[in-house]
């Protein structure tokens, strides 16, 4: 399915035949007036769409099960002893919060809508920040956004040292021990194996199709397509449902866009939270603060210059 | 008194210690970047905790930076102004401004790296990242090499 995301689609396709598969309205792909591999691209999730079916959990687990991880045991031993061992190569059937072998997952929350109960559910993954922590971050450039917004960990480089985990509001990567390059380098000094999240499959996206989750919603829950228009579509379906949105300002804006019925304090006091289950919390910019000193730091020097012109000014008219 | 005659000394005592503190700080939160100190205990001593703080590390390293940015277009422009008639740069010397220079370079394209909306290679980035470490391991190692060997920084013409 050639939806109209990138611009290698766009050109493969054309402009004509890019508009006719807005106008078919396959589910799922945004109309893109102008595609951009250097926009970003975003999802839209309209939860109340949502019947926790996990359709999009096994076409994740289908479509990304090559990139799971494949550890040696035993795992070498780690000093010092507080190292803690990951390991999820045996229970990788765990679909209740993410593992670095479940990279999506359906949270559940009893909500009040109307004076009814309702069970809402909201599938989570990484939210592809728009400037992710886990990727500037990263010591070693392992973790990497793509020019399309996708920030993806790469296995083969990743020391598992689990930064990008602490580092993001959501805790989203998860450690499996026991496999990566830490294991030719210092297994039992440095590194722990490799950090797992969503890619948002981005070798299907860069080959113009949809990421698997997207496609396998028989709902059509998730929409994709650049951010700015996503935003649009966002706000106007939650000025259309009296709903509420999640994603947008969280983190400084992220690529991932919740309209939900019921506020999201509301949904985040009903959802499960813990070790793989993030929360829905409001999210502070958290690269902000320091990127707002990115500025004075191209300014010191010039503080710097002044200084010592100032101190040669004085010692010159003291010489006279 | 001329001017060439009062400043014999490299360096001034406030000077030198706003040196050392700023490299201090510099390289103990830039290692911090590194998720080591918490493995290694180091964050467990009392009054360092601070030290397994990701983005605290991160903060303070930028305040740093900006003052030895500062520091650094000082000395370079009071060397050039006023002191080069008295003194002369040591080969030390050079070579610790040169390590200094790639560590400025590169921590300054790292900067811009975490820019939202920068778009760097990721190549470039390891290359970045690698860099940064590599400079500061052997900036490391030849300020070890000056302090053991009483090398300085300029000598008097």
């Amino acid at each position: 399915m050639g939806q109209q995301i990138s611009r290698r689609s766009f050109l493969k396709g054309g402009l004509a035949a890019a508009a006719g598969v807005a106008a078919s309205g396959i589910p799922g792909s945004a109309a893109v007036a102008k595609p951009d591999e250097t926009q970003h691209l975003a999802t839209l999730l309209d939860i109340s769409k949502c019947v926790g079916c996990e359709a999009c959990l096994e076409a994740c687990s289908e479509a990304n099960a090559d990139k799971y991880p494949d550890p040696q045991k035993p795992f070498p031993k780690m000093y010092p002893n507080r190292v803690p061992v990951e390991d999820w190569s045996d229970k990788q059937d765990v679909n209740d919060r993410l593992t670095p072998y479940n990279w999506l997952y359906i949270q559940h929350a009893e909500v009040e809508i109307n004076g009814e109960e309702n069970e809402l559910t909201i599938p989570r993954r990484c939210m592809h920040c728009v400037n992710p922590p886990c990727v500037k971050l990263c010591p070693w450039g392992a973790a990497r956004q793509l020019e399309n917004g996708i920030s993806r960990i790469d296995s083969d480089i990743c020391l598992g040292g689990s930064k990008c985990k602490k580092v993001c509001p959501w805790n989203i990567p998860q450690r499996q021990t026991g496999t990566g390059l830490y294991l030719d380098i210092m297994p039992s000094m440095a590194g722990n194996g490799v950090m797992y999240k969503c890619d948002r499959c981005y070798q299907r996206v860069a080959e113009g199709e949809l990421p698997a989750c997207i496609e396998a919603c028989p709902e059509g829950v998730q929409t994709i397509g650049p951010r700015e228009e996503i935003l649009k579509k966002a706000h106007a379906l939650a000025k259309a449902t009296n709903g509420y949105i999640y994603g947008e300002k969280e983190n400084g804006g992220t690529n991932t866009i919740y309209v939900s019925p019921v506020p999201f304090e509301e949904l985040n006091k009903a959802i499960e939270k813990g070790k793989g289950k993030p929360h829905l919390k409001p999210v502070k910019d958290t690269m902000g603060q320091a990127n707002n000193l990115a500025a004075a730091m191209f300014v010191a020097p010039i503080a710097g210059l002044a200084a010592a012109v100032g101190k040669y000014y004085k010692s010159t008219k003291n010489s006279q | 008194m001329s001017y060439r005659q009062s400043n014999i000394r490299a360096i001034s005592l406030p000077s030198r210690w706003f040196y050392l503190t700023a490299t201090f700080f510099l390289t103990l939160t830039g290692f911090g970047q590194m998720p080591i100190f918490k493995r290694y205990y180091i964050a467990d001593i009392p009054g360092l905790g601070w030290l397994a703080e990701f983005f605290t590390t991160h903060y303070i390293h930028y305040l740093a930076a900006i003052l030895f940015l500062a520091f650094a277009a000082y000395m370079i422009v009071d060397y050039l102004a006023l002191k080069r008639k008295s003194r002369k740069m040591t080969a030390t010397g050079y070579v610790r401004a040169a390590l200094i220079a790639g560590m400025l370079a590169s921590g300054l394209f790292l900067v811009v790296r975490n820019l939202a909306g920068s778009n760097l290679a990721a190549d470039f980035i390891i290359f970045l990242d690698l860099c940064h470490l590599g400079l500061v391991m052997a900036f490391l190692f030849v300020s070890l090499y000056c302090l053991i060997f009483k090398k300085q920084w300029t000598t008097v013409r």
